[in-house]
């Protein structure tokens, strides 16, 4: 261990980083992209609001509806916001995690039968917690000391987390009788609801633990080349473990926010949550293929969605047109990537 | 550090295996709902004993309240029946995986075959293999395309559901005086046939009375899809009169929804008839004033006809010699008057 200190990224001295280095880094990389992409989407999300604004005065000219509108725009936003920065931490790390609907599913469920409830609030949330902990754990071990293919290891937990979460909920709704658990879907702390609160929470700390932990820069070695993560001293097995167990955790705390929202939890819920987490991560400037991401982007990517959703309810418009739009939106975000980080020639030979 | 790792593992181990076992525990067991079945009645002939039969039978294995009771009724239904032995086969998650169970069900030659199809559409051809094997098919709820697939076809009316539930909004809108109201609708999933009939029905009956849906929102029958779309609608329609939401169990979400916005000033109506909703019908304490039946106690009802064809009988209260071909529920109104009557049929 004490060999290796050196060579380990996640534990370069910090004498290294100067002032200047600091600046170019902040220029080159964090600022670069901040600028670049996040600007990008935060233009997209103004988009999005002005049409709101245009199609809709009567209701944008009324403050009050308009303080309403954000917040639920931010609170349909929030569970999925929570999951997606769990996946954007796998994904970053080299993998992917198609069972965090699932997990959520299961860890609602489990958190809401009669036996649990029984427990009051604090049983439902270890509940919900110890549940998606496990799973991830379950997942990681398949992954890092099973060798199974992420895409795998994951699919088989999404078939049986939902079998599991119909079994035990006997398919029926789970009806939360507890009063603190609803409440989190209507508290507010200093007008801001508790939800979005939530979010930011996590969202902060995903931010601290990618950009200023040593956690974070090993999970970025880890999915950049596991091998040379590997021969830097990192444990690249238990570090993989642990990125899925981070990934459960964020599906339990998920988990709790949509039983919360909708008093009740079911075999269905988070009904195809994966494949939102992963757009919203992959918009947000997250490699697919691992190494480089970031988590503000990835909420970002949750944000154009929930906005989406919310213009076209404002619209009546359907849900096939928001659907259309949506892959629309994937693509084209992707493209700006490409745009941005291969050179125009790379674009088109790949055609 | 390796002896940690080893320990951190089997502690693992060791926290899924108690996890398992908890799972077992906290399990909440499946009571099937006796008021759905229909004992054996001295005073009703068909419910002597006749020829003993074998009944198979095929659903969707949907995480769905409405299809869990469908699928415990039949299973009921048929124990009530001395003379019924029950054959269920799983029907998976698509209709690929429908039909190589159903393949499998045939090839065992019961006497009839209950079939609640994926997609009517996709599993008639099915249900033509197995009559043209010789067993008649009970075509349960999804309506087969063709004829020849199916002897009896038992199902809900969904084109009379929305009928129900927009003659309930137009009653009561008459009766508040109100001339030209604000109406939300929260569907089901839009690409199933039974929700556009749902819809159809529903705008037609509110068009009789010069109304039209201001904003209309398509969930996907779960709690969760409920709880969002409600939220958008209520965004969308500051003010509004009334609501039709076609599914009580995403209904628990739309009413979640509902009450975090602290909205009251409209009525809503639901769709199916669950327990839940017919209690808070009942107690007659949130928006929710009135649901339209579409009750899976149509499964129980094909077990028996299914039984009574496979013995060559027909329905007694009827002169004809043999079951009818089509049979269509009606969708009741459930309202607070007569919430006690259905309460016992809520799933």
């Amino acid at each position: 261990m004490k060999a290796t200190t050196t060579a380990d990224p996640g534990t370069r001295p910090a004498a290294t980083r100067d002032g200047g280095d600091v600046l170019r880094r902040w220029w080159s990389s964090e600022g670069n992209e901040f600028a670049g992409r996040n600007l990008a989407l935060i233009g997209v999300l103004v988009v999005l609001v002005a049409l709101g604004v245009l199609t809709r005065p009567d209701l944008y000219g009324d403050p009050e509806w308009v303080r309403n509108n954000i917040f639920t725009i931010l609170q349909q936003a929030s569970a999925i916001g929570v999951v997606t920065v769990g996946m954007t931490f796998v994904i970053i790390g080299g993998g992917i995690d198609l069972s965090v609907g699932a997990i959520m599913a299961l860890a609602g469920v489990w958190a809401t039968t009669v036996a649990t409830q029984s427990y009051g609030a604090g049983g439902m949330i270890f509940t919900a917690i110890a549940v998606g902990v496990g799973t991830g754990v379950v997942n990681g071990l398949l992954i890092s000391y099973g060798r199974l293919v992420p895409f795998i290891a994951t699919l088989a937990m999404m078939v049986a987390a939902r079998g599991l979460a119909a079994s035990i909920s006997g398919k029926q709704t789970q009806i939360s009788q507890n009063a603190t658990i609803n409440g989190i879907a209507s508290t507010e702390v200093l007008g801001v609801p508790l939800l979005v609160i939530i979010l930011a929470v996590v969202v902060a700390a995903g931010w601290v633990l990618l950009n200023r932990t040593t956690f974070g820069r090993r999970t970025v070695a880890v999915g950049g080349n596991p091998e040379a993560a590997r021969l830097a001293g990192i444990n690249v097995r238990w570090h993989t473990l642990l990125l899925y167990a981070l990934s459960g955790l964020c599906c339990g705390i998920g988990a709790l926010m949509l039983t919360a929202q909708a008093n009740s939890a079911q075999a269905a819920m988070g009904n195809l949550y994966e494949l939102d987490a992963i757009a919203a991560a992959i918009i947000g400037g997250t490699l697919l293929s691992g190494g480089r991401g970031t988590i503000v982007g990835a909420l970002f990517g949750v944000l154009v969605f929930s906005t989406i959703t919310n213009l076209f309810a404002i619209n009546n418009l359907s849900t096939e047109s928001q659907n259309m739009i949506k892959g629309g939106i994937i693509v084209a975000a992707v493209l700006i990537q490409q745009f941005r980080f291969g050179s125009l020639t790379r674009l088109f030979s790949r055609g | 550090m390796k002896d940690a790792s080893r320990r951190r593992l089997l502690f693992g181990g060791a926290a899924i295996g108690a996890g398992t076992l908890l799972a077992a525990c906290t399990s909440n067991e499946q009571t099937p709902n006796t008021a759905q079945t229909r004992g054996p009645d001295g005073a009703n002939p068909n419910a002597s004993p006749g020829k003993a039969v074998t009944i198979g039978f095929s659903a969707p294995a949907a995480d769905h309240g409405w299809m869990a009771a469908i699928t415990n009724n039949a299973k009921a239904q048929a124990g009530a029946y001395g003379d019924v032995t029950f054959t269920s086969v799983e029907a998976g998650a698509d209709a690929a995986a429908q039909r190589a169970a159903l393949d499998t069900l045939i090839s065992q030659k019961p006497d009839a075959i209950v079939m609640l199809p994926h997609d009517g559409k996709e599993l008639t051809a099915s249900g033509i293999k197995a009559m043209q094997a010789g067993i008649p098919v009970i075509n349960l709820d999804r309506a087969f395309t063709q004829a020849l697939a199916y002897r009896v076809m038992i199902k809900g009316d969904n084109y009379g559901m929305g009928v129900s539930a927009g003659n309930y909004v137009v009653a009561q809108m008459k009766a508040k005086g109100v001339t030209s109201p604000i109406i939300g609708e929260i569907a089901g999933i839009d690409s199933l046939e039974l929700t556009q009939e749902r819809s159809q029905g529903f705008k037609d009956a509110l068009a009789a009375a010069g109304f039209t849906v201001a904003n209309r929102r398509a969930a996907e029958f779960t709690v969760d899809s409920g709880q969002r779309e409600a939220t958008n609608l209520l965004q969308a329609l500051p003010r509004m009169d009334a609501l039709w939401n076609h599914d009580d169990d995403q209904g628990v979400g739309v009413l979640a929804a509902v009450q975090q916005a602290n909205r009251n000033e409209f009525i809503m109506v639901g769709g199916a008839g669950s327990k839940a909703a017919i209690e808070a019908i009942q107690a007659d304490n949130s928006v929710l004033k009135a649901t339209v039946t579409y009750s899976p106690s149509m499964a129980s009802s094909a077990i028996s006809l299914a039984r009574l064809v496979a013995q060559g009988r027909g329905l007694s209260d009827l002169v004809e010699l043999a079951v009818p071909k089509d049979i269509t529920l009606a969708s009741e109104t459930i309202t607070k008057e007569n919430a006690a009557n259905y309460l016992q049929l809520g799933f």
